[in-house]
């Protein structure tokens, strides 16, 4: 009998005890990092990486959960209220879009070491197998009879870096004329036959479609899909001089304030520096910003000269108001 | 005086009931949205908002959305009305799955339906390629975006169009042949007046949802500025530029556009209606 009670009380206290770790589990802190497209598998397996760090070292078990799609379409959607509490966006301009509406900090990119960008890319060429166009350089996309395929730069994040790779190489190339540069920019898109709204969908056009004979797109994701897609169909080519692309992180101080993340959100974004992180980034084709991890995956990355986007631009608000947007250097391609 | 009487004894109870739910729900589901676009318009200048609205590109974006929109509803109006004759008229095999496959427009995602267009029209698809060196380009061009309309518009006349077909009875026509008609002119005279307001419904329907199609579209347009872009298309990318005020702008002159002109369609059918009441 008494045994009897003990067992039931025994089952009793089982239960409490599984409600309140199902309880403790339902209270588990979240993050949520609102991310562009082809950092998917980057932060799968960084996010891994950092939960058994925070688990380490502070023994919190924590959830982060990703989002991805295209880079303003992310931050718009953090500007009607999804709530991210960090960002890792394609280009400082859609977190200043963010930072516009009062929900980041005005100084957000000076928080972080790097201009806040803990790894970099650039942009490179997948041209059809052989080259038979035999593209080299910025300056082989112009002529006559090569087929361009880039997204447009008004929807697109990494677009906008191609055409800022473009401007700049002939910005630098011809001793800083910009008529020059402005008629490089009108040549270079009369040889875009289609110009689709995303990178995802430029590459289904390159690469599906059988539409033109080069693409342009991130460093990174042209040479996963070198290795997914095999060599057989393909090459790849590095153009010699090119941008610096900066895709940069911020937390998000509205959300990450309510939400009481702050913690937890600004050390995700400090392990992006730490050598594990490093590796990772480097590992899924982002340059590295740690000179040491850089050295040790430096066969891996074709070496380029690199200009930034204030060499040739400034910043971004102003590139986007002189070149994107509307009546801008871009609209006046078209309309000639 | 005897109208006042009619009207304050309807024969049907609950009228003050229903058009009051009709206000109220037409408001939450279409008015209300709606209006929110023209609030946020209104937070633009005059000036701006017609520098919004017609800079070069957008106009020409106009006249590709309506013009390829209006000539997809025509082109769906002739074919829609062949292939509801053929369904009601005719027996043959597999009628059924004929039936079927018409509303699947309907029911297939428009991205799928882009995306399906494109790769049997780009230059190695299943029809490009033979198209091709001919020199037909469909893919990326506006004559896709004509395609894509067509097709996603053709379930809306057929719809619309057959159970009309399927009331005439086809003793009036043989009552006209009998009066000495030749086979024309009951076409003409005795079946298209009874079909005009249906055909004319499915038009605008077709229409209207051809201009505001968006999924389809841009796999098979080519987007390019001044060519191939629709004006959905351009208002996504104000959004993308985070110029949400440019956007709605755009919008707006898209519904008063598109209100008008089912306007103008929906009073033709009223004239029309009127005119074969008149005949008989």
């Amino acid at each position: 009998m008494i045994v009897g009670c003990l067992g039931r009380w025994a089952a009793a206290a089982g239960i409490g005890i599984l409600l309140a770790g199902a309880s403790v589990a339902h209270a588990q802190t979240t993050l949520l990092n609102v991310s562009y497209d082809p950092t998917r598998e980057l932060y799968q397996e960084f996010n891994r990486a950092f939960v058994k760090h925070w688990k380490e070292k502070t023994g919190e078990v924590v959830v982060i959960r990703q989002s991805h799609g295209g880079s303003s379409a992310q931050a718009r959607k953090v500007i009607d209220g999804l709530d991210a509490d960090v960002v890792t966006l394609a280009l400082a301009f859609d977190v200043d879009a963010i930072a516009d509406r009062g929900m980041i900090a005005n100084d957000w990119q000076s928080r972080l070491p790097k201009n806040s960008s803990p790894y970099t890319s650039t942009l490179a060429f997948l041209v059809r197998k052989g080259n038979p166009k035999g593209i080299k350089d910025w300056d082989d996309l112009i002529k006559p009879g090569v087929a361009v395929i880039t997204p447009n730069p008004k929807t697109s994040g990494v677009a906008r870096w191609n055409y800022l790779a473009a401007w700049g190489s002939a910005l630098l190339g011809s001793g800083r004329d910009e008529a020059k540069a402005k008629d490089f920019i009108a040549r270079l898109y009369k040889n875009v036959p289609v110009l689709d709204t995303g990178a995802r969908g430029a590459t289904t056009t390159f690469i599906e479609r059988g539409i033109g004979d080069v693409l342009i797109n991130w460093e990174n994701e042209i040479l996963l899909a070198g290795k997914e897609l095999g060599k057989d169909k393909f090459d790849i080519v590095v153009p010699p001089t090119s941008i610096l692309a900066e895709p940069t992180v911020s937390v998000v101080d509205k959300v990450a304030d309510r939400r009481k993340t702050r913690r937890l959100a600004e050390a995700y974004l400090e392990h992006l520096y730490s050598p594990e992180g490093q590796e990772i980034a480097a590992k899924h084709y982002y340059r590295p910003s740690d000179p040491s991890v850089a050295a040790k995956f430096a066969s891996q990355f074709p070496p380029v000269s690199l200009f930034t986007l204030a060499e040739i631009v400034g910043d971004w608000r102003t590139a986007n108001r002189v070149h994107f947007a509307d009546g801008g250097v871009f609209d006046q391609v078209y309309l000639k | 005086m005897l109208m006042a009487h009619v009207r304050a004894h309807r024969v049907l109870p609950g009228f003050g009931l229903s058009l009051g739910f009709t206000l109220a729900y037409l408001s939450l589901i279409v008015l209300i949205p709606l209006s929110a676009v023209f609030l946020r318009t209104s937070a633009l200048s005059f000036e701006a908002f017609w520098q919004a609205v017609s800079s070069p590109r957008v106009v020409a974006s106009y006249r590709l959305s309506f013009g390829a929109s209006l000539l997809a509803a025509a082109i769906n109006t002739v074919f829609g009305f062949l292939l509801a004759w053929s369904l009601v008229r005719y027996r043959f095999p597999g009628k059924r799955i004929v039936d079927a496959l018409i509303d699947l427009p309907f029911a297939l995602p428009t991205a799928v339906a882009g995306i399906s267009l494109t790769a049997l029209y780009a230059q190695n698809g299943w029809l490009g390629q033979f198209l091709e060196p001919l020199g037909i380009k469909i893919a990326f061009t506006p004559v896709g975006v004509l395609i894509a309309l067509i097709f996603i518009g053709l379930p809306f006349v057929v719809r619309t169009v057959q159970p009309v077909l399927e009331d005439l009875d086809t003793e009036i026509e043989e009552a006209a042949a009998c009066l000495g008609a030749g086979r024309l002119q009951t076409v003409r005279r005795v079946v298209l007046p009874t079909l005009l307001p249906a055909l004319l419904t499915g038009f605008a329907l077709a229409f209207a949802r051809a201009v505001g199609e968006y999924g389809s579209v841009i796999f098979i347009a080519g987007n390019l500025p001044m060519v191939s872009e629709i004006t959905p298309l351009i208002i996504i990318t104000k959004l993308e530029q985070y110029d949400y005020t440019g956007a709605t702008a755009v919008a707006a002159v898209m519904l008063v556009v598109s209100f008008l002109l089912l306007l103008v369609i929906n009073g033709l059918q009223g004239w029309t209606d009127r005119r074969s009441a008149r005949v008989r």
